[in-house]
């Protein structure tokens, strides 16, 4: 009986640190979802520049790299064209003219490789949300994939 | 505060399991200890500790449950149609239920046996037997699909399969039901039987990435192979079928296959078969059969006819059959851990047959036989027995291994499990099934390395069990700890179709290995668009092929016109989703064979045929986002003959707009 208390007030803990998590719609495990909002209890200087990932300080070159660019071209035409256009425009989510300019390099690069981890507590994230109510897929991109991506973003907004 | 609570809580939960058990009424329900539900708790959001794969019997699939749960995670299909999954209903897959008597939408699936490396299971795959149109399936345990079947020529109630040897370098298939040979003229007169029927045991190959291979089959004296396992240890090289019907009744069976005190044990040398294969001592023998596969990288399986399989008689090759009488009609044919051991379950005795390799050995090599049957030496009986289980129980079936010197022996007629001691063999505890129970499983029960902390019966009947559900019952599953001296029932399950053997492994084995999407980047079938860049409509005289995406939320395109009536449509659908557990599903108005269910990466290929003109809309069936509901398309079907130009297209097609034609 001692046991069976103790699992069920195991649980109980478990959904008291959950709750932050109610809006997700898909994929997290929730388990997972736990030890990554206990760490952000632990930490709470959380910068919204940057966002939350595995990027930080990144700097772009002053110029274009062309040939990435390309490759994030061909990223863009499978994974990202079904929802945004290159235009201002709104599809399904925003559109990426100008969106260089809107957030920061380490930002990007983490809101797009970390996708489900941004969207649960990042502001600007959360805001975009409210307006897209699509969550953004996690596409799964590489390291590799989000840069060349960030550098075809880059070639949209004009960088030569 | 919060601590108080908490506190108020769990007493409240407390009080209210105690109360429940307080109240059960002294009937069966009452053999469940008070801690049973503490042993069973998976709290939400955890992972149980085993997967167990049982056999769906009559619905032809396989289903994985976690253990001590007992929470059903997935109906994997296998034999039969499953329009849920549209397996063998899309294009891509319907070529896996091909068979040389044509595209076979059920079947009749009963043992499952997970592939081994020294004896102990490796978490690579899973194997299924088709009893009905005999075929023996690969589950690959990465995706937990199908993704391979292997027909079996010669054959016709394929039962004793699919066991494997301790390192899967094969899988077998015995007939249950022996019939003339495929190459001989089958229409002769039923009861010609122990002239024309025989029977036959195949080895199927398997290879470094699990694909199989009809390698050789046994032609043997026509009777009824009933359930097998391989050696292991020192019988490895061996293989142990039990096999009823020695009669060789060819009506009323129930009556006529019961005749004889004792029926037989078959002991395969397969190794010195492999030998008489390699010095050319089979014969080719011209058949028909049908080997299926699927690709992960091109999602779409492929079906090939084979013509030739390689029989050895084993009434000619003296020496790799040979046969020990085995009392009443022997079910089960179970060999222990130490590989020393095989125990015959006769299914109308009262009493178990415990045979020793080792006897049986040294009777082969002294030819200390009573005579032959149809050619093959049968030993005798005293001579390979190391003793007798007594009294055990009525009706024995099934045994299973845990590993510290006991066996498990399921007893039908009694409706009882039966603990005994291998050595001295006497019974050490019994516990009651509700009700009928079949096969029974201990993870790892029927290799050299058992993990023995629970026992599962697979119940025929449940009569009062559960909520009445009409005339027709589920069957069920009963989970007992067998981790202390004696067995304790903990948990009742219902099961999908009708379970018969099954097998359990520690989830370390299998949970890391899970795919999770398909790479978009990988997927080579030959119909996938890419992106929407890549989506068209590609006209071939009355066949339209659609290349289609989906993400959430939408399809591209989603507005279809210049369909006509009587066209085929091809929807070529890709996920471009790189994420676990998004799916997308299709359905269009009128389809009269299923949905696609998509996984993320994949494509996947629904035919439908235009009918009548009119406008069908399609939609998502998955619910993926807020804007699921969203997630839909119209196709435009016209007249045949009609002069509507095909166009296709996403968010352009609007009214004040052009109805700009997507390049």
């Amino acid at each position: 009986m001692k046991k069976m208390m103790l699992i069920g007030l195991f649980g109980l803990l478990i959904a008291s640190c959950g709750g932050g998590n109610s809006h997700s719609e898909s994929t997290a495990n929730p388990a997972e979802s736990v030890t990554k909002e206990t760490t952000e209890n632990g930490n709470p200087a959380y910068d919204p520049n940057r966002g939350e990932g595995k990027f930080k300080d990144f700097k772009a070159a002053p110029t274009l790299d062309a040939t990435q660019a390309e490759n994030g071209n061909k990223v863009y035409n499978v994974k990202c064209s079904s929802c945004h256009k290159t235009n201002e425009e709104k599809l399904v989510g925003p559109g990426w003219k100008g969106v260089t300019g809107r957030h920061t390099a380490d930002w990007i690069l983490n809101f797009i490789t970390n996708t489900d981890e941004m969207l649960n507590k990042d502001p600007k994230a959360q805001a975009q949300l409210e307006i897209c109510l699509v969550r953004m897929p996690n596409q799964n991109l590489s390291d590799d994939d989000a840069k060349a991506l960030y550098e075809f973003m880059r070639k949209n907004d004009g960088v030569k | 505060m919060r601590n108080t609570q908490l506190k108020t809580i769990a007493a409240i939960c407390a009080g209210v399991v105690l109360s429940v058990v307080g109240c059960k009424p002294k009937n069966a329900g009452n053999a469940v200890s008070a801690d049973a539900a503490a042993k069973t708790y998976v709290a939400p959001g955890k992972y149980d500790e085993f997967y167990n794969f049982v056999s769906g019997g009559f619905s032809g699939q396989m289903t994985a449950y976690g253990l001590p749960s007992g929470r059903l995670l997935r109906v994997i299909p296998v034999f039969s149609v499953d329009p849920e999954k549209g397996y063998g209903y899309s294009e891509e897959t319907k070529p896996m239920l091909n068979t040389s008597h044509g595209f076979v939408p059920w079947d009749d699936l009963h043992h499952t046996e997970l592939s081994q490396t020294n004896g102990e299971i490796d978490g690579r795959w899973i194997f299924g037997n088709a009893n009905n149109t005999p075929r023996v399936a690969r589950i690959d345990l990465k995706t937990f699909r199908t993704a391979e079947i292997i027909e079996i020529p010669n054959s016709a109630g394929n039962h004793s399969s699919p066991f494997i040897t301790e390192n899967t370098e094969y899988v077998v298939a015995g007939t249950r039901f022996s019939v003339p040979m495929d190459d001989a003229n089958g229409d002769v007169p039923i009861n010609t039987y122990k002239k024309n029927f025989k029977g036959s045991i195949s080895f199927i190959s398997v290879g470094k990435e699990g694909e199989m291979n009809l390698a050789f089959q046994i032609q043997t004296p026509g009777v009824n192979f009933d359930l097998s396992h391989s050696g292991k240890g020192p019988s490895s090289g061996w293989f142990f079928f039990s096999c009823y019907n020695t009669e060789q009744a060819n009506t009323l069976l129930e009556v006529n296959a019961s005749q004889k005190d004792k029926d037989f044990i078959m002991a395969v040398n397969w190794k010195k078969a492999e030998e008489y294969l390699k010095a050319g001592k089979g014969r080719k023998q011209s058949v028909k059969y049908a080997h299926n596969t699927y690709s992960d990288v091109t999602h779409s399986a492929t079906s090939e006819i084979k013509t030739e399989v390689t029989v050895l008689d084993a009434k000619d090759l003296k020496d790799i059959c040979y046969f020990i009488p085995c009392p009443k009609s022997p079910h089960g044919c179970d060999v222990d851990p130490s590989g020393q051991y095989i125990v015959g379950s006769g299914k109308l005795a009262a009493l178990i047959p415990v045979f020793s390799f080792d006897k049986i050995q040294k009777a082969i090599a002294a030819k200390d036989f009573i005579g032959d049957y149809e050619g093959i030496p049968v030993i005798k009986y005293e001579s390979a027995l190391y003793g007798e289980v007594k009294k055990p129980g009525l009706g024995p079936l099934h045994t299973e291994f845990d590993g510290k010197g006991n066996a498990y022996t399921t007893f039908f007629v009694s409706s009882e499990v039966v603990k005994w001691n291998i050595k001295d063999l006497k019974v050490v505890d019994r516990a009651p099934t509700y009700y009928s129970v079949g096969h029974l499983t201990i993870p790892g029960g029927d290799t050299k390395k058992p993990n023995a902390k629970y026992l599962i019966a697979y119940n025929k009947i449940t009569k009062d069990r559960y909520l009445p559900t009409g005339p027709e019952l589920a069957q069920s599953a009963q989970l007992y700890d067998i981790s202390g001296d004696k067995m304790q029932l903990i948990l009742d399950f219902p099961t999908i179709g009708e379970p018969h053997y099954a097998q359990a492994v520690s989830a370390d084995l299998i949970k890391n290995n899970s795919v999770k999407f398909f790479k978009i980047e990988e997927n080579k079938n030959p119909y996938v668009a890419k992106g929407e860049s890549e989506t068209k409509v590609v006209r071939e005289g009355n066949k339209v092929h659609i290349y289609m995406t989906c993400i959430r939320s939408h399809w591209s395109p989603d507005n279809i016109e210049g369909i006509k009536a009587g066209d085929e449509v091809y929807f070529h659908v890709t996920n471009l989703e790189q994420d676990w557990d998004v799916p997308h599903g299709f359905a269009i108005k009128g389809a009269n064979t299923a949905e696609l269910l998509v996984m993320p990466g994949e494509t996947q290929t629904l035919k439908w045929v235009a009918e009548k003109p009119g406008i069908f809309p399609f939609y998502c069936t998955d619910f993926c986002s807020a804007l699921h509901q969203e997630m839909s398309g119209y196709l435009r079907v016209s007249p045949a003959g009609s002069n509507v130009p095909l166009l296709f297209s996403t968010g352009k097609n609007l009214p004040a707009a052009d109805a700009a034609e997507k390049k």
